[in-house]
């Protein structure tokens, strides 16, 4: 290149930032929100859409939506960014990643910007069972955004078939259900399962179900003690166990992305997955399918699951304040009920119920009502301190348990011992 | 160049013109490479920062706490037997697919296309494929082996077949890559060798193992030192399989490391885990180009 061509280059480029730099600092406020995709459908397109309409209700801030992966992704871009000084302003990550973000002293708690009585309002507007994984010293960390929890899908047209009149309730009402749901061939093959929970990734969520349904909490609100060698726990995984053991339910670890394939194909009667399938079930069922709460054992219960806001600590107070806006303005009810009927998600709030969009949804196709009715079993999704690690540890004695490599109570011990050896600094 | 320059100052900018020349690779080097592989080995004596916490000097701390580690064991056990398998597997493979397609016949063309598209496919793709090869009770394998009439298998899902499962897709992915060079290398034999070994009336075996094996050795080292290297490095089909599991059975170390690193944001471990994958790697391509080369016999 010519010297002179070269430097004028250089020149022409250095203006164009300074005086970039300096125009946006003086009308704009610029706000990086990171966001995951975790279910199927045009999400990206739903929210820039969202974003837009923000930013031209509000003139002086510019919301800039940027879609970053999975959840593990969208944690791993912004706690990188944050280690090296440039987080995102707003992000959404999963509720349970609360102690994690905590202990890297990445986010701010919200209570300092919920200052006027509607503001408070909204805040206590949210289900409570969402505000569970939001909350901790006293403090609530993250908005409620996009939640789910487990719901039990079953193929009506397979139980009319095995002369079951409804969806079983108890966990005795499941397996007996489970027994007759299975079907074998002439040669003793099973073409049938009677239900089935899968096991890999999510595996630590099925089992806290189970768990809750036995009576049992698996961790302290704290985040830094856990008991899951207990014996409510252990008869848990055991009955999960004693599923497969049985015949009724598939033999060793059953893969999380294809049992909502599983159960399109009739291969399972019954399943136990996410609310977030909800759409993609009801779009690509040939079959009669209802959905139903989880079934009970000493109570009903399912741990909720998905998403929260979180607003970041290294960041101006004016992108923070911003950010905190948008929030709000995302989670207001009508939005919420879009959102929930866009995605499946369950809208977070008893307002966004009420309103119109989402009643005519509920009154066409009543499932969508199912995960909001068992919000009321619900317990707070186990999260503690370094809780991907934890977790692992629970997740490998699920599939020790399963894959017959452990028995039920050996795994378990293991995985106390793991989880107590991580977390004893915490405390 | 002016040609009124003296001879003097030609020789003098020579150096300074390679260094020049050798500047962008250089640089590109040392920022993302080299760099980064002194800093990792210095973190790896540190603690992991968290918060306010900042990292603290621990010694060989974090490398104690990878012996004690019964999971990093398992991790480095399964990686060798993974590396095991796919290592002669898929060089077997490619170079037999080589020598088939080298042959002048029909739909020769076709051939050589088949083997090398799982090359082409991202292994994420392949990765999904197979996902559905291997699902229970309607997947591929299980209509396959229930047309036979075997009982069903959950491949995935059991800890005794799963290794072996996430080994197969990765020779699957492989052998076609590593065919490529074989079957460059074959274009290139001169064809009066073979007429010289017909003619000597050599049977096909000896041809192959007196004439063509010695020549391609030069190709088959390049194909081992990739294959050595892909064998720690490739993981994106254990994400989509398995994600290590069921119970660690698939677990292999650099996916051990990733979760380490970036899902349980223990840095320090994990740059004591990558140390000692660039300590292994190190030795395996220092030991190939040291020992190897010799045996090897260049044209």
């Amino acid at each position: 290149m010519q010297r002179k061509t070269f430097n004028r280059f250089l020149m022409t480029s250095a203006m164009a930032l300074g005086l970039g730099h300096l125009a946006l600092a003086q009308t704009v406020t610029e706000v990086p929100f990171f966001y995951p995709v975790a279910v199927g459908g045009p999400i990206t397109k739903v929210v820039d859409g969202l974003a837009e309409e923000f930013n031209k209700a509000h003139p002086g801030i510019q919301i800039k939506p940027v879609y970053a992966g999975t959840y593990q992704e969208t944690i791993v871009k912004a706690l990188t960014g944050h280690k090296s000084g440039q987080p995102p302003v707003a992000a959404v990550l999963l509720s349970t990643d609360l102690f994690t973000l905590i202990d890297e002293d990445a986010i701010q708690p919200l209570d300092g910007y919920v200052k006027t009585a509607a503001d408070k309002a909204w805040l206590s507007s949210f289900y409570p069972g969402f505000l569970l994984n939001s909350r901790t010293g006293g403090k609530t960390w993250g908005a409620p955004f996009q939640r789910s929890t487990i719901v039990m899908y079953y193929n009506k047209d397979l139980l009319k078939a095995a002369g079951i009149a409804k969806a079983p309730e108890t966990w005795a009402e499941l397996a007996e259900a489970a027994k007759k749901l299975t079907k074998k061939d002439s040669a003793g093959k099973t073409v049938q399962y009677g239900m089935q929970i899968p096991s890999t990734g999510y595996g630590y969520w099925m089992l806290q179900a189970l768990a809750t349904q036995n009576g049992a909490v698996l961790a302290n609100d704290a985040g830094n003690a856990v008991k899951l060698d207990d014996p409510k726990v252990i008869e848990a995984l055991e009955y999960w166990v004693k599923l497969a053991k049985d015949g009724v339910h598939p033999q060793g670890v059953v893969e999380w992305g294809t049992t909502p394939k599983d159960f399109l194909e009739q291969k399972t009667a019954i399943m136990w997955t996410t609310t977030g399938n909800l759409t993609n079930v009801r779009k690509n069922a040939s079959f009669d399918f209802g959905v139903a709460m989880l079934p009970a054992q000493q109570r009903r219960g399912s741990p909720t699951g998905g998403g929260n806001f979180y607003i970041f600590k290294k960041a101006t107070p004016a992108q923070q304040q911003a950010a905190f806006q948008f929030i709000q303005w995302m989670t207001q009810p009508e939005r919420a009920a879009r959102w929930s009927i866009d995605t499946g998600y369950v809208a977070t709030s008893a307002q966004a119920y009420d309103t119109p969009a989402l009643k005519a949804y509920a009154k066409d196709f009543p499932p969508a009502l199912v995960a909001r009715d068992q919000l009321a079993h619900g317990v707070a999704e186990f999260s503690t301190h370094e809780n991907q690690r934890v977790t692992k540890a629970l997740n490998d004695a699920v599939q020790a348990a399963l894959t017959g490599g452990k028995t039920p109570a050996q795994a378990l011990k293991d995985a106390q011992a793991e989880a107590e050896r991580i977390l004893r600094s915490y405390r | 160049m002016p040609p009124a320059r003296g001879k003097r100052t030609t020789m003098n900018q020579k150096p300074i013109t390679a260094w020049l020349l050798l500047l962008p690779a250089l640089l590109l080097l040392l920022a993302f490479t080299h760099l980064p592989a002194v800093a990792t080995f210095i973190d790896s004596f540190y603690s992991t920062p968290r918060g306010s916490r900042p990292a603290v000097w621990v010694g060989l701390e974090n490398y104690a706490v990878m012996f004690e580690d019964p999971v990093f064991w398992r991790a480095l056990r399964n990686n060798l037997w993974y590396a095991g398998a796919t290592i002669p597997l898929s060089i077997g493979l490619a170079l037999l697919m080589a020598i088939w397609v080298n042959e002048r016949m029909t739909g020769r063309a076709f051939l050589r296309l088949a083997f090398f598209t799982p090359t082409v496919l991202p292994m994420i793709a392949v990765a999904n494929i197979w996902l559905f090869f291997y699902t229970p009770q309607y997947g591929l394998l299980e209509q396959i082996s229930g047309a036979l009439g075997l009982p069903s298998h959950n491949w995935l899902g059991t800890p005794s077949t799963a290794l072996g499962a996430v080994t197969l897709v990765a020779v699957w992915k492989e052998a076609g890559f590593f065919m490529i060079f074989y079957l460059a290398a074959l274009q290139g034999l001169n064809p009066s060798l073979r007429e010289a070994a017909a003619i000597e009336g050599a049977s096909r075996w000896a041809y192959f193992r007196r004439v063509q094996w010695p020549l391609l050795m030069p190709t088959t080292l390049f194909v081992l030192v990739n294959a050595v290297i892909n064998a720690f490095r490739t993981v994106d089909h254990i994400i989509v399989l398995t994600r290590g599991g069921p119970d660690n059975a698939t677990l292999l170390l650099l996916y051990h490391l990733y979760e380490v690193g970036f899902k349980f944001w223990d840095t320090a471990y994990a740059s004591a885990l990558t140390v000692l994958l660039l300590l292994v790697l190190g030795g395996v391509a220092l030991l190939q180009f040291f020992v190897l080369d010799r045996r090897v016999h260049y044209r």
